[in-house]
């Protein structure tokens, strides 16, 4: 099962098959409800990005799989402004109550792996992966 | 798709479907404030538990539908946040601190008979 | 000569006589071992209970040791190389101290004079040959420092295997969430808690909540000693998941490090309802279902001055 799925996010029904295509694709690599639903919001998080940013982008989701254990990993690109300061931008407002401004630091904590590329001008690419736990 | 709003007096009760739409929630909004308005409303309670994710976008919404009701002396109060959405919730900061929630619909009513008449009260 | 050796001498006549010679040494001082080993056996229990203050009390070295297989095993792995039955003899030491039968120091100890029972025994036959005992101590030491390793390495490994399996016990007493009465849980938290055991409790917690339709909880968090700030977050996250199922979360326990913690990563104390311990937090849990139900207004948004840690 190493289907690729490829979704346009160029308006909000986007972000709806994004989430409900990860809920599919994570049902079926055994990660439990909660993970879903964990996963889910993680794609909606990123994919409101793309939109706000950048209007349109895709997003992507992947079977993985490390060390015997599996997993899912989720490509967000756009080819939006870009983010100037990746440092700022995962700064972590959470403890602190501020708002988040790209939500950033917050998928990143619903998720394991987390990868933030992005080019002022070239757009932003985010790549996260989350991995079943055994209970 | 439009949210099926009950009357149940003195309060209102919206019942949120799956798959609910940026649009649909602003007309949401537009249709809770309109009916409380119209029957004198004193609360309305907001029954989320058919959604299975709620991101930054859609607790803003529900924050600022509460905070344009309490101008109006409405009360709100949101119920049936799932379990594995509570979770994601947090991860993501949104703690909505200053919305009353409830654990479902029966509470939910319970919460806003609790408030006095008239009063327009803090957040749970 | 042993029957390795004449093949040995067989095969290659003229060969490598470095190796042969380092060979047939070898050899002789197994040899000697075992010839010498009853009274290499008397004299090495006699040294362990010389010992000062090791072997007081219930047991002799006798008694404790199961001297004659470990002599024979240590020639055996001086004879054949091989190191696997004092690799298995260790472990089975080790299960056995580690559970308290049989004391480490003591083995540690028995093995460091056994050693050096038998490095009296050889340095007396070949004290006349200096060559031969250089040789000797070449064949000699490097075994016997891989079977204390061994020992040693038994021991860790026993002690760091019944740890975690301590932990992983502590962790799957599934964390019991209580009913205590009408509306009110009580969640106690024990042991080390790292990411996800925070989210299994979290689940937990929300589960109950709605099962029990709980509007207070009591989560006591006496039984952690420290958390570190990933932790700390995951219980506020905790506290404020569960704010989202409507329920209030009243902490206790906390000891003066979480606090230390909680405060260092910047978190709004006023945020979360804390009280010093179990009996107070209950009090509180009970004052805040009764306001809820006579009053009127929740008084879940108040601060409860926390009582000494």
């Amino acid at each position: 099962m190493d289907i690729e799925t490829r979704v346009q996010i160029d308006d909000e029904s986007g972000i709806l098959l994004a989430r409900r295509s990860a809920r599919e694709l994570a049902s079926e690599l055994g990660f439990d409800s909660t993970s879903q639903t964990l996963i889910a919001t993680a794609i909606s998080e990123l994919a409101r990005n793309i939109l706000k940013y950048a209007c349109r982008g895709e997003i992507l989701l992947r079977p993985v799989a490390r060390n015997g254990i599996r997993g899912i990993t989720v490509v967000a690109a756009d080819e939006g402004p870009g983010i100037a300061d990746l440092a700022l931008a995962l700064t972590d407002g959470f403890s602190t109550g501020r708002s988040l401004g790209l939500g950033l630091p917050g998928t990143k904590r619903l998720m394991d792996d987390f990868d933030l590329t992005s080019e002022v001008g070239k757009g932003t690419v985010v790549t996260t992966t989350r991995w079943v736990r055994s209970k | 798709m439009p949210v099926p709003i009950l009357a149940q007096a003195p309060y209102l009760i919206a019942s949120v479907q799956a798959a609910l739409t940026d649009a649909d929630l602003i007309g949401l909004q537009d249709s809770l404030l309109s009916e409380a308005q119209r029957r004198r409303c004193h609360g309305v309670v907001v029954d989320v538990t058919a959604l299975d994710v709620m991101d930054s976008f859609s607790t803003q919404t529900l924050r600022s539908l509460a905070a344009m009701l309490r101008l109006r002396g409405v009360e709100m109060v949101i119920v049936g946040i799932q379990p594995g959405v509570a979770m994601a919730m947090v991860q993501l900061g949104l703690t909505m601190l200053d919305v009353r929630t409830a654990l479902d619909l029966e509470e939910g009513l319970a919460c806003l008979r609790a408030i006095p008449q008239g009063r327009a009260g803090r957040g749970h | 000569m042993t029957p390795t050796a004449k093949a040995k001498a067989r095969a290659s006549p003229n060969g490598n006589s470095t190796a042969a010679s380092a060979e047939t040494l070898k050899d002789d001082l197994v040899a000697r071992l075992r010839e010498d080993r009853g009274e290499l056996l008397r004299e090495w229990v006699r040294a362990m209970a010389a010992d000062d203050g090791l072997w007081t009390g219930a047991t002799t070295p006798e008694q404790e040791l199961d001297s004659g297989t470990i002599y024979d095993a240590c020639v055996d792995c001086l004879d054949t190389g091989s190191y696997q039955a004092a690799e298995e003899y260790a472990e089975r030491m080790a299960q056995r101290a580690v559970l308290g039968v049989m004391h480490y120091e003591r083995i540690l100890s028995g093995v460091l004079t056994l050693r050096d029972v038998y490095w009296h025994s050889l340095s007396r036959h070949y004290l006349t040959d200096p060559d031969r005992l250089a040789g000797a101590l070449k064949a000699f030491e490097p075994v016997t420092n891989k079977i204390l390793l061994i020992v040693a390495m038994a021991f860790n490994s026993e002690r760091e295997r019944v740890v975690r399996q301590q932990q992983e016990s502590i962790q799957e007493l599934s964390t019991p969430v209580l009913q205590v009465r009408d509306r009110l849980l009580i969640l106690p938290i024990i042991g080390l808690i790292d990411s996800d055991r925070a989210l299994q409790l979290t689940e937990q917690l929300l589960g109950a909540i709605r099962e029990f339709r709980a509007r207070v909880v009591v989560m006591d968090v006496t039984g952690v000693a420290a958390v570190d700030s990933k932790v700390a977050n995951h219980l506020i996250q905790t506290v404020d998941a569960a704010r989202l199922l409507g329920t209030t979360v009243v902490v206790t326990g906390i000891s003066a490090s979480i606090a230390q913690t909680i405060v260092t990563i910047g978190i709004d104390l006023s945020r979360i309802q804390t009280v010093g311990d179990l009996q107070g937090g209950l009090e509180l849990a009970d004052r805040i279902l009764g306001y809820q139900t006579i009053m009127g207004e929740p008084v879940a948004s108040q601060i409860v001055p926390a009582t000494a840690v």
